[in-house]
């Protein structure tokens, strides 16, 4: 479903991601974890085109990512993807929120739309908040909101950049109970993220990065019982203390 | 002791509040064609092709180097000029002319001001529009600008007010706009002082209440 090959990017002559290969295959979960700064959060957005690369290859169900031929605005609304920071339009309602590209993108009619995105809410379990604006909403509903947008598009896989980082401890499982129910129902998944228990619970692979460098890429069993390079167990051994 | 006469302005309103709906229209007119050309220069600077954002650079750098009594010269004297080798006879007219002139003139200084409330959102809702599927022109018209323009209101009204000011100067190509019309009406009836007080009391209250209701929609927009 997502193939990425031998990508590269550099900032100036800062290289931030080198030579990264990994896939995402149709209803997989993939978790890509590392150090802040390692290119995670670059690397995913590299996968719907947000992020130009130099060199290499991003393929989204066999079309070409970095093709300058490629309709990029119609291979991302295939993609869902959700960010660290929420991204709702604050100016908007939470229903129109998820109705816009439905009806701007997609071309649905505004009834159609509706429904839809009542459906989504009262699926990330937000049905009464559809009147009310971003703002009034907590960090865990935004999140869930944002979501439910992504999903309003009926994407073919799903894209989380950090999705609980800005959010209050209390939060994280609100928004990380929608990603699990969505990863168990086959949802093809690529996941930035801290949340190794998110992973351990429904990751199939896990791609550890540092460095601008994609240094472990297993099975999860394989990744949280014996991480092959030093740098990941370092790191796990780090974030799985608390 | 100078012997005040307030007859000729009280004698003078209708004829003064005719000045004063042609400063309005003026405003309207500039207002409207300057924040729409405006927010096309602002689009072109922050564009990434450099043909596009050199040429607005260009443009605004240039009219906000120029005094506006310039401008309003040009396009009364100079524009029909050069439409001569186009059309035969181009009766522009001095109303015309200085709409286009002021529209062309606060289109640059709108355009900072919109440039500043573009950029004031930040990049991740942008990225969030592309994520959605949207093109430049949704993104922009659906998420961007809307958001923009809320943020600019105070700043694009309190420009306007200045404008407001701006439009006396029509008076150089003999235009009837309010202060046009009290300095016509003055010299008439020889009561220039009464006259010029009266058009500054106007002034003051039209542009000092505007002041005080920009002030309070931007406490408003804060909160």
């Amino acid at each position: 479903m997502i193939e990425i090959r031998n990508i590269s990017k550099w900032y100036g002559a800062f290289q931030v991601l080198k030579d990264c290969t990994t896939r995402v295959s149709q209803g997989e979960v993939v978790v890509v974890c590392g150090p802040s700064g390692s290119g995670k959060s670059t690397l995913i957005k590299c996968v719907n085109g947000l992020e130009p690369f130099q060199a290499g290859e991003v393929l989204v169900d066999g079309v070409s990512v970095g093709d300058p031929q490629t309709n990029l605005p119609k291979l991302r609304a295939r993609i869902g993807m959700v960010f660290q920071n929420f991204e709702l339009f604050p100016h908007m309602t939470v229903l129109d929120n998820i109705n816009l590209a439905q009806i701007k993108v997609l071309g649905r009619d505004k009834v159609a739309a509706t429904e839809r995105s009542r459906q989504l809410l009262k699926r990330v379990g937000l049905e009464e908040q559809a009147a009310k604006h971003p703002g009034q909403l907590s960090g865990g509903q935004q999140q869930r909101v944002a979501i439910a947008r992504a999903l309003a598009l009926d994407p073919i896989a799903m894209l989380f950049d950090e999705p609980t980082s800005a959010l209050d401890p209390e939060m994280i499982n609100e928004v990380l109970d929608v990603m699990v129910s969505l990863a168990t129902e086959g949802m093809t998944m690529m996941v930035v993220t801290h949340e190794m228990g998110f992973a351990r619970r429904v990751a199939h692979r896990v791609v550890f990065m540092d460095e601008g460098r994609i240094v472990e890429d297993a099975a999860k069993d394989e990744f949280f019982s014996a991480p092959r390079s030093e740098r990941a167990q370092l790191f796990l051994s780090k974030i799985l203390q608390h | 002791m100078y012997d005040f006469d307030w007859t000729s302005v009280v004698g003078g309103l209708p004829y003064l509040g005719s000045g004063m709906l042609l400063s309005l229209r003026l405003l309207v007119t500039a207002v409207a064609v300057g924040v729409v050309l405006g927010t096309v220069l602002a689009l072109m600077r922050l564009s990434r092709y450099r043909l596009l954002s050199a040429f607005a650079g260009t443009y605004v750098n240039f009219f906000r180097s120029m005094p506006l009594v310039l401008v309003i010269f040009w396009f009364y004297f100079l524009v029909p000029l050069m439409l001569r080798g186009v059309i035969d006879n181009p009766a522009v007219g001095p109303l015309y002319s200085a709409l286009i002139a002021f529209a062309i003139f606060e289109a640059a200084f709108y355009c900072e001001i919109i440039r500043a409330g573009i950029q004031s959102i930040p990049s991740g809702q942008i990225s969030a529009a592309y994520a959605l599927g949207m093109n430049y022109a949704q993104a922009m018209g659906h998420v961007i600008l809307p958001q923009a323009f809320r943020n600019m209101v105070p700043l694009l009204l309190t420009q306007s007010i200045v404008l407001f000011q701006d439009i006396s100067l029509v008076y150089v190509i003999g235009l009837s706009d309010f202060l046009g019309v009290a300095a016509k009406i003055g010299q008439r009836d020889g009561r220039l002082v009464e006259l010029y007080l009266f058009v500054a009391a106007v002034y003051f209250v039209l542009c000092f209440a505007a002041s005080q209701l920009v002030r309070r929609l931007q406490k408003r927009l804060a909160t």
